[in-house]
């Protein structure tokens, strides 16, 4: 169905290039709407539409565009398909579009949709731009639904609504860890997953700036 | 490529323009901003009507659930329009403390007026115990009719919490002292703390509740901790919620004000009383 | 005054757009390596805030709300589905005249600030900043105060960040936390540190 170099562009923003570990784009909602995998779930929904949109749109025009109007332009057709999403969840998933709030706004200043039109759509044809807004859509929707699955299971005890741990104030055991609930515990989350990642793909560790260096009496520096 | 002036060639002439000429980049901005206004534009217009229907009905669900009427967790939309039949929107002005029929009840949004420059009335800062900064001029108020009398008010309510503006209704009973429910449709509390007041359990301890003291005052108010039985305000007293004491204290703040002589009080003391209002 | 005040204090701590609501993340943790260069960043943040947030409020009062084309004689109209296209094309054009005006007048700052400008278009807590504007339902005065302590307290949050980074530069982090991973752990604790100042009522 897709040729070796599509997969490719599908797969690797999963984890080798993903935006959030290791591009460091699409930071401030993953922090925000992550306290229920509903959430995160519509805003991983919303944010892929978006960009596969934006990516085939950029992608279309990008040989007519000069070097002056050229981030505008992005910015402009990314926003007007914000617009779009907004107003439909704003018709059709009213309870969504409250707890999101203004980050569904947000999106359009979201690092990842920028970075990719600027970084991919510019140069490439439609369709590969359409795979590339896919894969990263992907890679940034496994980050947020993880870290969404591990705050509300910890924070309230259930995984999208369905009581997965019987809470003590209902009469169980779990008492809930209300860190999770609080958007720093996001931080923590996402670099212990920063951390795993890179112990397991060790190409993606950054080499420190200084190195500790044990002097012996005869050494000199 | 011919010269002619037909549409395919002008295009094409268009196109192979140098992307830094400034007529081109003239051309490809008015195209963009063109088709971008069309589409957001386009779908704002065909989904207004959506929009407004669902938030209407989950205005309607949320006064039916606080006044205990509501048919079911999952009502649809018709069962919910058939439960509100029995629900009558009535205006009350703040000021005077009586119900007036302009202006129009049933599309008057207390909400956008409380922020309208045009409409709105600013708090004193020493009376705006429940952090408001303004408030409309009217609110609306929902009436539950049971044969020929009221049997059930809703009134809504918001103040500052913790972290944000709580909105919600409070139903009172026939006898407008007795608290039925209450019920915030929209705040920013933290999950798990402050946001524990959309909790069925905590919620229930409100039914039943006394609003008013002898004297007329508002006694009604949330404890830290829970309400002791022997405690002779017990009454007037709801369980509060553990870790989010600030919330609470929103939450008892901004009934003291809208049933105070700030808010509905006026209504509901002549209510009390036997009048019509 | 008062009020104004408390709106200044409550921008910048309790409410920090960085610190309690996360906006701004990716430049945060991509510049505050150094602190003269978040400093930098910082400075640019505030000034386009404090432009931005009233210029936005003026073109939301005016133009966008319901009817608030009645001084041109067009009533009825309710533009704001057209909000985040004029809020983000506002900022851009403010950002792009700003380092033009930069680059005329003062060249030294301009050759400091370098790619910052640019960056801050994309900056989400600018955009986020002006919707919080237009959610809250500030008038002008309170727009003012909001955009300066807006952008101040995210300005503070970020040379903050900054110095604990070069701090950390010497410590011995484990290699798959190293750059990133601890950033993040360090943003957490300073977030955490940062809702302290929620109990406080003004």
């Amino acid at each position: 169905m897709m040729d070796r170099a599509s997969r490719r562009t599908v797969l690797d923003p999963l984890i080798d290039n993903n935006p959030i570990t290791l591009q460091v784009l699409g930071l401030c909602s993953a922090l925000a709407v992550t306290t229920t995998v509903q959430t995160a779930l519509v805003m991983s929904a919303a944010l892929t539409a978006v960009l596969c949109c934006s990516n085939v749109l950029v992608s279309l025009i990008r040989n007519h565009l000069a070097q002056s109007i050229r981030i505008i332009v992005q910015i402009t057709i990314i926003a007007s398909l914000v617009v779009v999403v907004d107003e439909f969840l704003r018709a059709y998933a009213v309870e969504a579009s409250r707890r999101l709030s203004v980050f569904v706004g947000l999106i359009i200043t979201n690092c990842i949709v920028l970075g990719r039109a600027e970084a991919f759509a510019m140069h490439n044809p439609p369709w590969p731009s359409f795979l590339d807004g896919l894969g990263n859509g992907l890679g940034y929707s496994l980050v947020l639904i993880l870290v969404g699955v591990v705050r509300e299971l910890f924070g309230s005890g259930s995984v999208l609504g369905y009581p997965v741990l019987a809470l003590a104030r209902d009469g169980g055991w779990y008492v809930p860890n209300g860190l999770m609930l609080l958007p720093p515990s996001a931080f923590f989350i996402i670099g212990v997953l920063i951390w795993g990642i890179r112990t397991w793909k060790k190409a993606q560790v950054e080499r420190s700036e200084f190195r500790i260096h044990e002097v012996h009496r005869t050494e000199v520096l | 490529m011919s010269p002619s002036a037909t549409s395919p060639g002008w295009l094409a002439r268009v196109r192979a323009l140098p992307n830094e000429s400034t007529a081109k980049i003239v051309l490809v901005t008015l195209a963009v901003c063109i088709v971008a206004s069309l589409v957001v534009s386009t779908a704002a217009v065909l989904l207004e009507p959506a929009q407004r229907a669902n938030q209407a009905l989950e205005r309607k669900r949320k006064i039916l659930e606080v006044a205990q009427l509501l048919p079911g967790e999952d009502a649809g939309r018709e069962a919910v329009e058939a439960a509100f039949e029995q629900v009558r929107t009535r205006l009350v002005d703040l000021d005077s403390g009586r119900f007036v029929d302009t202006p129009d009840p049933e599309s008057y949004d207390q909400r956008a007026a409380a922020r309208d420059p045009a409409q709105r009335v600013e708090i004193a800062r020493e009376r705006d115990i429940a952090g408001l900064g303004t408030r409309a001029r009217y609110a609306n108020a929902y009436l539950v009719r049971d044969g020929g009398r009221v049997s059930t008010l809703v009134l809504p309510v918001h103040g500052l919490g913790l972290w944000s503006t709580l909105y919600g209704f409070i139903a009172l009973g026939s006898d407008f002292d007795t608290v039925i429910g209450i019920g915030f449709y929209e705040h920013g509390e933290t999950p798990g703390l402050g946001a524990e007041v959309d909790n069925p359990r905590w919620r229930a301890g409100w039914s039943g509740k006394r609003v008013f003291g002898p004297d007329g005052e508002v006694r009604i108010e949330v404890v830290k901790g829970e309400v002791a039985g022997a405690d002779p305000r017990a009454a007037w007293r709801v369980d509060g919620i553990a870790g989010a004491t600030l919330t609470a204290r929103g939450v008892s703040n901004m009934l003291r004000y809208w049933l105070g002589e700030q808010g509905y009080g006026p209504l509901l003391a002549r209510l009390r009383a036997g009048e019509p209002g | 005054m008062d009020a104004h005040l408390a709106l200044l204090l409550r921008a910048v701590f309790t409410e920090n757009l960085a610190l309690a609501f996360f906006l701004g993340m990716c430049t945060f943790l991509a510049v505050s390596r150094r602190i003269d260069t978040a400093i930098g960043l910082g400075l640019a943040v505030v000034v386009v805030q404090s432009i931005t947030v009233p210029l936005n409020n003026l073109i939301f009062r005016y133009l966008l709300a319901p009817d608030a084309l009645a001084w041109a004689g067009l009533d009825g109209f309710d533009l704001r589905f057209l909000g985040f296209i004029s809020y983000i094309g506002v900022i851009a054009a403010v950002v792009q005249v700003l380092e033009m005006v930069l680059d005329r007048y003062f060249p030294a700052l301009h050759q400091a600030l370098g790619i910052f400008l640019p960056l801050i278009t994309v900056n989400c807590a600018i955009l986020g900043g002006s919707l919080f504007m237009v959610e809250r339902g500030y008038d002008f005065a309170q727009s003012v105060v909001y955009g300066v302590g807006s952008g101040a307290g995210w300005a503070l949050a970020i040379a903050a960040m900054a110095g604990i980074r070069e701090k950390l530069k010497y410590s011995d982090v484990p290699e798959g936390l190293q750059g990133l991973g601890i950033a993040f752990v360090t943003t957490g604790l300073m977030s955490l540190a940062f809702m302290a100042f929620s109990g406080i009522q003004l």
